[in-house]
């Protein structure tokens, strides 16, 4: 296993700040309709670190997301990238911001275009990076190197189309995309949700081995408190639209302090202790 | 791409509507090939003749004649007289006169006939009868008596110099020409109009101009809601709202009478059937523009377009390769359904009178407009209108049927 | 001994694709089912579970269809019935049958009472309106939901309200066995921890006499069942007790599911998880031999000829492998 995560040799003093904000808000809407997805919400994402943000649906966790990838501007709140403040305002600019942070969606299935090849993907990412198009030898080296990291064979792969994939296998790729990128921030969202179990353990070891390959950061964003404590150097606990608690993993789970944490890991089936039914 | 087609072609309402079709645009190719001319070509003198095959009765003088002694050829020559209600008139006056209903037998032309002769005399005065109704009935006998005559005609021409009759030919009952001897023979499936044109070939021709301005319509009307609902959708905002703005607009004005003062402006000599179908066009994009835009708005929200901005692809790219794909099926069947409304449109717009100029082409409006104005429905000539409006109807059933089809194979949640 | 309250025997049932191909999605599976036991089935997704939980209703409609096999309930063999018969005599009043997203089942323009009459009308046709409100207001104030919730459109109550209030209707008629098919995998862990507390409250007031429950989520089975049956590619691979199971899987492909258990626990952090490799077999052409051989670690070339036999150990565990129990477990400890 690959996984450094143990806090013996995990402080976060010791790493370079990557990503932080600053009282950054989202609102949909307004007037009546007005709907605060993101409530003055601050963080510090480490060099090198794995982040859980935790919540259950809609607690604004996918917004965060989106907010950090670029995706959506925030409604207020600055957000600073290596200490400097985030500059995504041309198109330029954005395709920059873009190369550096990269993300993996929840559902597999939409994620790619069913109607291209799933090489096309892969080739834009060497697009990305400046791979001559010429340079099919290159080309073609760099994606079996991808494809063997996330234990796909391109060879398989190459002339097929999504719907040919199953989700795990999809998913793989989608990390075999992040591969070629190295990009300095992964924002994972949801990436195990809609597959099962089983592949769930082979994208979680693949994501470790990424960080472990690139030292990116890597956000991870889950409904699972389990998963995120299986996973995660640090957690935060995301309830309606407010982080209502973060710090070490084990720390935030094995100890929780806000009664929503204390609720969500109680309220989780466990194998080892008693799940209590009456403290609904 | 392979397998898409082969569920298509599995889909039996979709493959009806493609016969369908198939069978229209083969004879509009075909036929023109086996029965070539211009078809506004006015070929009778006098309007609406019935269907059926038009033998030169001149020509037949020439032909060589034989002899053919058929046993039936004296009824056939009287139930061609005898229509059906001159067989009831019959059965009413025998039965005044007295003759018991039993013993009358409407079908068996024989029968009737001696029954007929046996009892009638026109000097019987039959108690209540109008005037007019024993003419009718001394006319129906002199008629019946005509064809139960077995002498020859005489066809004679004129000669100039002696001024007298030279006979050519005598005609028995028994001569016969055979139809291959005749040096013309007209065959109208469909009779002619009331201009003396012949109604199938008009028909074929008029087929592929409404056809035509189907295809130049929906083809525009198809492109422009496709940019607008793409745009409005994909780029949303201050954009969305001008798009929408106009196509609000172009919904609550309702398009026809759009389309009739439009038409109306433009003016009888400038309108073609192209300009016609410019009109169309220009009126029926609204739909498909807010159809489009509502499949985008959603479609903007999957993943792979986030990726795709997340890869660095520029606007157009994107709509282009992760937006087009998606709404290509729903916009081939809006199309389909487009041609189909500016069809009958067409129609419609003919049959007000502001169709394309009479001179020019037929449409199969105007074939409607036409048998219309000199009134083919009061007097009864069904084939100057019904076919066309079988072909209209066939038309835009056969495409609403391919509509359907396609819908059940691109909509999942119609599948059964 | 008693007779079990669902007793299913050699059930095989395949799918019917468009283009008139068969997946064989449920192939000779046998169960029983005791009175105040609970049964969770466990796998991957595409291994047929949630085809076992129609199948096991009796009621088949295309695509799905019956090909051999009986089901027994109560001393009563429904699988030779018609699907009317099916509908009308067994569902709801001895099987009843809870999909994932039941809650979208409610017609928003009718209120939650009326759903039960509905249910109760369609087996007892004689019973008042009274009697009928009665009746559910006793059974939803037993259950912990409000008497008021009856009065109420579908639209009112949220998520894991509605998914309850489907569940106390679709149990009225107090079935032999419930079928939950994946009951609680859309909510959220607190609404999800109330329905698991309502299927408990079902059955410790004998509302229901046994359960099927399935879900992918093991912590969740291993919370909520006594027995857990492993499926994999439409067959049983291994059944046992809930600790049994969890604990000490013996079959290569439950060692594997098992692996995968993540827990907010401590010591959590520390496990390593495996993975299985590889994806589920085509059911449309199941492979000869052991369905499994192909992502088995332990698999020979006599594995991926014939096929396995069900082998028995303890008390009532049974797998389906080649090896013997000793050799598997020899396997793992290697690991």
């Amino acid at each position: 296993m690959t996984k450094t995560g143990n806090n013996e040799i995990y402080s976060t003093e010791e790493k370079a700040l990557c990503l932080s904000g600053k009282g950054v808000t989202k609102v949909f809407g307004s007037g009546d309709k007005k709907c605060i997805a993101v409530n003055n919400v601050n963080f510090k994402f480490h060099e090198g670190e794995f982040v859980s943000i935790v919540g259950e649906s809609g607690s604004g966790k996918t917004t965060l997301s989106k907010i950090l990838l670029g995706l959506l501007n925030p409604t207020d709140g600055e957000i600073f990238f290596k200490g400097e403040p985030r500059d995504i305002s041309s198109i330029k600019k954005r395709k920059e911001y873009w190369k550096g942070t990269q993300a993996i969606f929840q559902d597999p299935f939409s994620s790619f275009n069913i109607f291209n090849k799933i090489d096309t993907v892969l080739l834009d990412c060497l697009k990305m990076r400046g791979v001559k198009r010429s340079d099919k030898q290159e080309q073609v080296r760099l994606m079996t190197e991808a494809c063997n990291f996330v234990n796909l064979k391109f060879a398989e792969l190459t002339n097929k189309y999504p719907f040919e994939l199953s989700g795990g296998q999809m998913q793989r790729l989608m990390i075999a995309r992040i591969f070629l990128l190295k990009p300095k921030i992964l924002i994972a969202d949801e990436p195990t949700s809609m597959i099962d179990a089983c592949s769930r353990a082979t994208i979680l070891d693949m994501l470790l081995k990424l960080r472990e390959e690139i030292g990116m950061t890597i956000i991870f964003i889950t409904h699972d408190i389990g998963l995120a404590y299986y996973i995660s150097d640090s957690v935060y606990i995301m309830e309606h639209g407010k982080i209502v608690e973060s710090g070490l993993a084990d720390e935030v789970i094995l100890n929780p302090k806000a009664a929503y944490t204390k609720r969500l890991i109680n309220d989780v089936p466990k194998i080892h202790e008693a799940w209590d039914l009456d403290t609904v | 791409m392979t397998n898409t087609i082969k569920q298509i072609f599995h889909s039996p309402k979709f493959v009806v509507g493609f016969c369908i079709m198939a069978f229209i645009l083969l004879s509009m190719i075909i036929y023109p090939l086996v029965n070539p001319g211009n078809p506004l070509e006015m070929i009778g003198l006098g309007s609406f003749q019935k269907p059926g095959t038009y033998v030169s009765l001149y020509d037949s003088i020439d032909s060589s004649s034989t002899i053919f002694k058929l046993p039936d050829a004296e009824n056939n020559r009287i139930s061609q007289k005898l229509k059906d209600e001159d067989r009831i008139a019959i059965m009413n006056w025998l039965i005044d006169y007295g003759v018991s209903e039993s013993d009358i037998n409407l079908s068996d032309t024989n029968s009737l006939l001696d029954l007929w002769w046996k009892n009638y005399d026109s000097s019987i005065l039959v108690e209540g009868m109008t005037k007019a109704k024993r003419n009718y009935y001394m006319r129906l006998n002199k008629s019946l008596e005509s064809a139960k005559r077995t002498e020859e005609y005489v066809v004679s021409h004129t000669d100039k110099e002696l001024n007298e009759l030279e006979t050519v030919r005598t005609i028995e009952n028994t001569d016969y020409v055979n139809i291959q001897d005749v040096a013309n023979v007209k065959r109208l499936p469909l009779g002619t109009d009331n201009f003396g044109r012949d109604v199938l070939k008009e028909l074929v021709s008029a087929c592929g101009t409404s056809l035509r301005i189907g295809l130049i319509a929906g083809a525009i009307a198809t492109l422009i809601g496709l940019t607008f609902g793409l745009l409005a959708g994909y780029v949303g905002g201050i954009v969305d709202d001008i798009i929408m703005f106009i196509t609000n607009i172009f919904t609550v004005i309702p398009s026809f009478v759009l389309l009739l003062l439009i038409s109306y402006s433009i003016g009888q000599d400038q309108r073609g059937a192209s300009t016609i179908a410019l009109v169309i066009g220009f009126t029926s994009w609204v739909w498909t523009a807010r159809a489009v835009r509502a499949q985008v708005i959603s479609l903007r929200k999957r993943d792979h377009v986030n990726l795709s901005k997340l890869s660095g692809h520029s606007l157009i790219r994107i709509i282009i390769t992760d937006i087009l794909p998606y709404i290509a099926s729903y916009v081939v069947m809006a199309f389909i359904l487009q041609i189909s409304t500016a069809i009958l449109a067409e129609a419609q717009l003919s049959m007000l009178g502001l169709g394309p100029k009479t001179t020019e082409v037929p449409t199969l409006g105007l074939m409607m407009n036409w048998s219309m104005l000199y009134a083919a429905h009061l007097n009864g000539s069904w084939w100057a209108y019904f076919p066309v409006l079988l072909t209209i109807a066939l038309i835009s059933f056969s495409l609403n049927l391919m509509n359907t089809g396609l819908d059940q194979v691109f909509n999942p949640t119609l599948r059964d | 001994m008693t007779t079990p309250m669902l007793e299913v025997k050699g059930l095989s049932t395949k799918y019917v694709t468009r283009f008139k191909e068969n997946v064989y999605a449920v192939d000779n599976v046998s169960l029983s089912l005791e009175e105040g036991q609970s049964l969770g089935i466990a796998g991957e997704s595409g291994c047929g579970k949630s085809t076992l939980a129609l199948s096991l209703m009796g009621y088949y409609f295309p695509p799905l269809h019956y090909m051999k096999g009986d089901i027994i309930v109560d001393g009563k063999n429904i699988s030779g019935l018609a699907p009317d018969e099916v509908r009308r005599s067994i569902l709801g009043n001895e099987i009843a049958y809870i999909p994932q997203s039941a809650m979208n089942a409610l017609n928003p323009t009718q209120k939650i009472i009326n759903f039960i009459e509905d249910v109760i009308h369609a087996h007892n046709p004689d019973m008042s309106k009274m009697e009928i409100y009665q009746l559910a207001a006793e059974r939803f104030e037993t259950l912990g939901l409000s008497a008021d919730v009856l009065k109420m459109h579908s639209v009112e109550l949220s998520g894991g309200m509605k998914q309850r209030t489907v569940i106390a209707v679709s149990t009225i008629l107090s079935p032999k066995v419930l079928i939950a098919d994946e009951p609680s995998s859309a909510l959220d862990v607190t609404s999800q921890k109330m329905v698991i507390k309502m299927f408990r409250e079902l059955m410790d007031k004998g509302f229901i006499k046994s359960m099927i429950f399935i879900t992918h989520e093991l912590p969740l089975l291993y919370n909520v069942t006594d027995r857990i049956m492993v499926m994999y590619a439409g067959r049983i691979v291994e059944s046992g007790t809930a600790e049994e199971m969890v604990f000490d899987p013996v079959h290569p492909y439950s060692k594997g599911l098992m692996n995968s258990i993540i827990v907010p626990e401590s010591g959590v952090r520390d496990n390593k998880l495996t993975a299985i490799p590889g994806t589920p077999p085509n059911l449309k052409k199941p492979p000869s031999g052991c369905r499994f051989a192909a992502r088995c670690r332990l698999a020979t070339d006599e594995c991926r000829k014939s096929e396995p036999k069900v082998q028995h150990f303890g008390s009532n565990r049974n797998y389906r492998c080649r090896l013997t129990e000793a050799q598997l477990r020899e396997e793992h400890s290697n690991d």
